[in-house]
């Protein structure tokens, strides 16, 4: 490799600012790609990772500062124009149009034409050249929305590579990818880097890095920290960098007196996935839920919850029998959800905060006629949004453009004005950074300092170790293992994850 | 046998062709209801009456699905064909040479679907809101050209005119069927074979995608809805030679009529999905419906509510395939 002196970027970028409504999402940021490196862009949820590359793939324009590519200084950059330019993105997002073939989407917006008459054949076999060449075996014709997420992915990669990019900007290219497909586009992303591209990589897992990194850029708050060779900075580094401070304490468990036994699950079925589950919940009291992907944990939650519909057994809270048929029974009886998918089932993502957090509360804040005492209100959303350390401009802002650990902190909040009885975490830390993870973890501790039963789903084995009272493990939609924090063990409760009925029957899906 | 099944398999491939079999069957079995009612229905005359009923609500269908599968709407086309109807009239009740009438009936409409593009993809109006408005200006307009009558009749000097969009005959088919067909087979063409057309079906898949992949959305949309104009002041023209006056009520409702064949002929109204021979059949069930419930002497209230029946059963049937209560065509080819 040459010498870092003698190596001319082929991208620069310097003092980008970039406002959203209510934030600064870029401050004075610079960055910097060489032809033939990949570049590792680093930082937690809400830095401005994402942002700052939007700007350079041509979705955003910035609203200060210069680019300059190959040497050239670059003004606005559309999507037409960073084409141009040979830079190309795929987007953490799926941005595929789900009704047109592999084909067609690979050549949209430079559909090949002869006479006015688009050359089908001529791009369906070049699109079938570039998924050969990237081993990928799908055929061009296939309608990308009968495609498995991971194909998709696969084919945002190919659309990028059919245009001969030269910069190619990769956001957690890896996110729906398995084992072998992630090998697979490291070994494209080796071969690529040989050609002389220059490679910005997005990834939230630190531990891909080292096998394609050859420098890493970290941000943090809409700005530039630091840029280092891979080699010369250590992960705790990188880690420091990215959060700011130092995280003494990755799970801060706190002790809370077991108080009596709030609630009861009986017998419960609920079709395949949930099968004569029972346990016991107490008050001050946080119960791991573990198991493998599809182990029917989610199934239970939502089983209790009353949104699918039980074929049996019983749900016993504070002594007393619940007929539970719908969440509004639940959330009356004083059960909680927190669902897995924040954005889809959790938060109405275009109503304000304020809008959110009263939203399950409009009974207790409304007066005669159903007229909703805004006095009431603000006081509420206040309250909550103190309570929980929700960094936001405004309680007005819509609650889809909070990062997401501030998103799971609302969605959370919005049941705290409640006396709730039972708070349900299904994976409330998943997606979101190492910094807001300790903060969902504080807040789990208030709640179960303050007597609330909680049960915690997660598929991370260390917060289930690290933060739960007593563990219980699914398989197959059984409880097949229940440890007290003391006496468990990764390799214990991963051994009970794994005790399926009829070994060959079923293989998992996935690890923990 | 083996390469006929492969056609049939290939042909049920091509996406959209499911919904537009199902149709097609759909269609036949009305035909031979009618026929069996009153035998009339079939009648070489009827036919012909027929044919000329589809041709108004296969061109608005057109200008629908070309902006439906866009992933808008438009609710100007009815008002649309008012004003073409009405603008044309009148200027040649003044007087105008009628081929002069004809190019500044169409461009004025073309101006209804500039602004309707505009509204949508410049300024980002939703697409019910700014075709709402401008449905209104346009009956508007059609109301305004001739001081709120109706004109007279547009005389004999426009003679050339009624021959050549209502009278007129070429191998036994009368001219709009013609007119219908070119145009038909032109946006056929446009839309299934061009770059244009492919961005159409990209923007209404997925708007974002297509804008990060360099389509202009902007270019694609406003194409959208000049084609729409476009198909509505060639009704608006056909529907003054065909009355010899303008009426100012002229293509009341179409819009909706144009939704109904679209839908029914598979177009999706979240767009990204449907094919014009869809929307040619969507307009024979209409046309077929209207003319032989009428054979069938069932009276006008009858014929709306089978028809509504119908425009939601077919849409209902849409949303099933899609969330995979019922599946057919390509789905098992696939």
């Amino acid at each position: 490799m040459a010498t870092e002196t003698s190596d001319k970027p082929i991208v620069e970028m310097r003092h980008i600012d970039k406002f959203f409504p209510g934030v600064r999402a870029l401050d004075d940021v610079s960055f910097e790609l060489r032809a033939g490196e990949v570049m590792a862009l680093l930082g937690e949820n809400g830095a401005g990772k994402s942002t700052l590359m939007k700007i350079l793939g041509g979705a955003y324009t910035r609203d200060g500062g210069e680019i300059s590519v190959f040497g050239r200084d670059v003004g606005d950059i559309t999507p037409a124009t960073a084409r141009e330019l040979g830079v190309a993105m795929i987007h953490q997002e799926m941005n595929m149009c789900t009704q047109l073939s592999v084909a067609e989407n690979i050549f949209l917006g430079r559909e090949i034409v002869n006479g006015g008459v688009l050359s089908n054949r001529e791009m369906n076999r070049l699109s079938r050249d570039v998924l050969n060449h990237l081993k990928i075996n799908i055929d061009p014709d296939t309608i990308v929305g009968d495609l498995p997420v991971s194909k998709q992915q696969l084919v945002e990669i190919a659309k990028a590579l059919q245009v001969n990019a030269k910069i190619l900007i990769m956001d957690e290219p890896t996110s729906a990818l398995t084992a072998k497909e992630i090998e697979d586009l490291f070994a494209i992303i080796h071969r690529l880097r040989d050609d002389g591209c220059g490679i910005v990589y997005i990834s939230h897992r630190l531990e891909e890095l080292q096998s394609i990194v050859d420098r890493v850029t970290i941000m943090r708050d809409g700005k530039f920290i630091t840029r280092a060779r891979f080699s010369d900075i250590a992960m705790d580094e990188i880690i420091a960098h990215m959060v700011g401070r130092e995280i003494k304490e990755k799970f801060p468990r706190v002790t809370a007196t077991r108080g009596k036994k709030i609630l009861e699950v009986r017998h419960l079925n609920a079709g395949r996935m949930v099968r004569d589950v029972s346990f016991d919940l107490y008050e001050g009291e946080i119960v791991g839920l573990a198991g493998l992907m599809g182990a029917g944990r989610t199934e239970t939650t939502r089983a209790i919850f009353g949104v699918d519909p039980r074929d049996g057994g019983e749900i016993i809270l504070d002594g007393k029998s619940l007929d539970i048929t719908s969440p509004l029974d639940a959330i009356r009886a004083g059960l909680v959800l927190a669902p897995e998918d924040r954005k889809k089932d959790g938060l109405c993502t275009k109503l304000s905060i304020r809008e959110n957090i009263a939203l399950p509360n409009l009974d207790l804040l409304s007066g005669v006629g159903g007229v909703v005492n805004r006095r009431r209100e603000r006081e509420m959303v206040a309250k909550t949004v103190a309570n929980l350390h929700v960094k936001l401009a405004s309680p007005e802002m819509d609650a889809g453009n909070l990062s997401g650990g501030n998103q799971q902190k609302v969605v959370v909040g919005k049941w705290l004005a409640r006396s709730s009885r039972v708070v349900i975490f299904d994976e409330p830390t998943r997606g979101i950074d190492v910094a807001a993870k300790v903060e969902i973890y504080t807040l789990m501790n208030r709640l179960k300092q303050s007597g609330i039963g909680i049960l915690f789903v997660s598929s991370e084995m260390p917060e289930v170790l690290g933060m739960a009272d007593r563990i219980l493990v699914m398989c197959d939609g059984r409880i097949t293992g229940h440890f007290t924090a003391a006496e468990a063990t990764q390799e214990k409760v991963l051994e009970a994850a794994m005790r399926f009925e009829n070994k060959s029957e079923r293989r998992p899906a996935a690890a923990v | 046998m083996h390469s006929e099944r492969n056609f049939i398999t290939r042909f049920i491939a091509i996406r959209g062709m499911g919904q537009v079999v199902t149709v097609t069957i759909g269609l036949i079995i009305l035909c031979l209801v009618f026929m069996f009612i009153n035998p009339l229905f079939l009648s070489g005359r009827n036919i012909a009456n027929l044919s000329r009923q589809i041709v108004p609500i296969l061109l608005v269908g057109i200008s629908q699905s070309y902006v439906l599968i866009t992933g808008n709407i438009d609710l100007s086309i009815g008002s649309v064909v008012g004003m073409s109807c009405m603008v044309s009239a009148t200027l040649m009740t003044k007087g105008v040479n009628p081929w002069l009438a004809v190019v500044v009936t169409i461009v004025s409409c073309l101006v209804i679907g500039l602004l309707n593009g505009f509204l949508v993809a410049r300024c980002k109006l939703p697409p019910f809101i700014a075709t709402l408005g401008t449905m209104t200006i346009a009956r508007g307009i059609a109301q305004i050209v001739n001081n709120n009558y109706n004109t007279d009749s547009i005389g004999r000097g426009a003679m050339v005119f009624r021959e050549f969009f209502y009278y007129g005959r070429l191998f036994g088919i009368y001219n709009p069927v013609w007119i219908a067909l070119v145009l038909w087979l032109f946006f056929y063409f446009v839309l299934s074979l061009t770059r244009i057309g492919r961005h159409i079906y990209a923007v209404g898949s997925n708007l974002e995608a297509s804008r990060l992949s360099g389509v202009n959305v902007f270019r694609t949309v406003v194409t959208a809805y000049l084609v729409s104009a476009f198909c509505a002041a060639v009704v608006g023209l056909i529907t003054t030679a065909t009355s010899g006056m303008g009426a100012m009520d002229a293509g009341n409702m179409y819009e909706m009529y144009a939704v109904a064949a679209s839908v029914i002929g598979g177009v999706s109204t979240l767009g990204g999905q449907g094919i014009l021979l869809g929307t040619v059949i969507g307009a024979a069930i209409w046309g077929v419906l209207q003319n032989g419930l009428q054979f069938a002497e069932a009276p006008v209230g009858i014929r709306n509510i089978v028809i509504g029946a119908i425009v939601v059963i077919s849409v209902l049937m849409d949303v099933m395939v899609r969330s995979g209560w019922i599946k057919f065509g390509r789905e098992n080819v696939a």
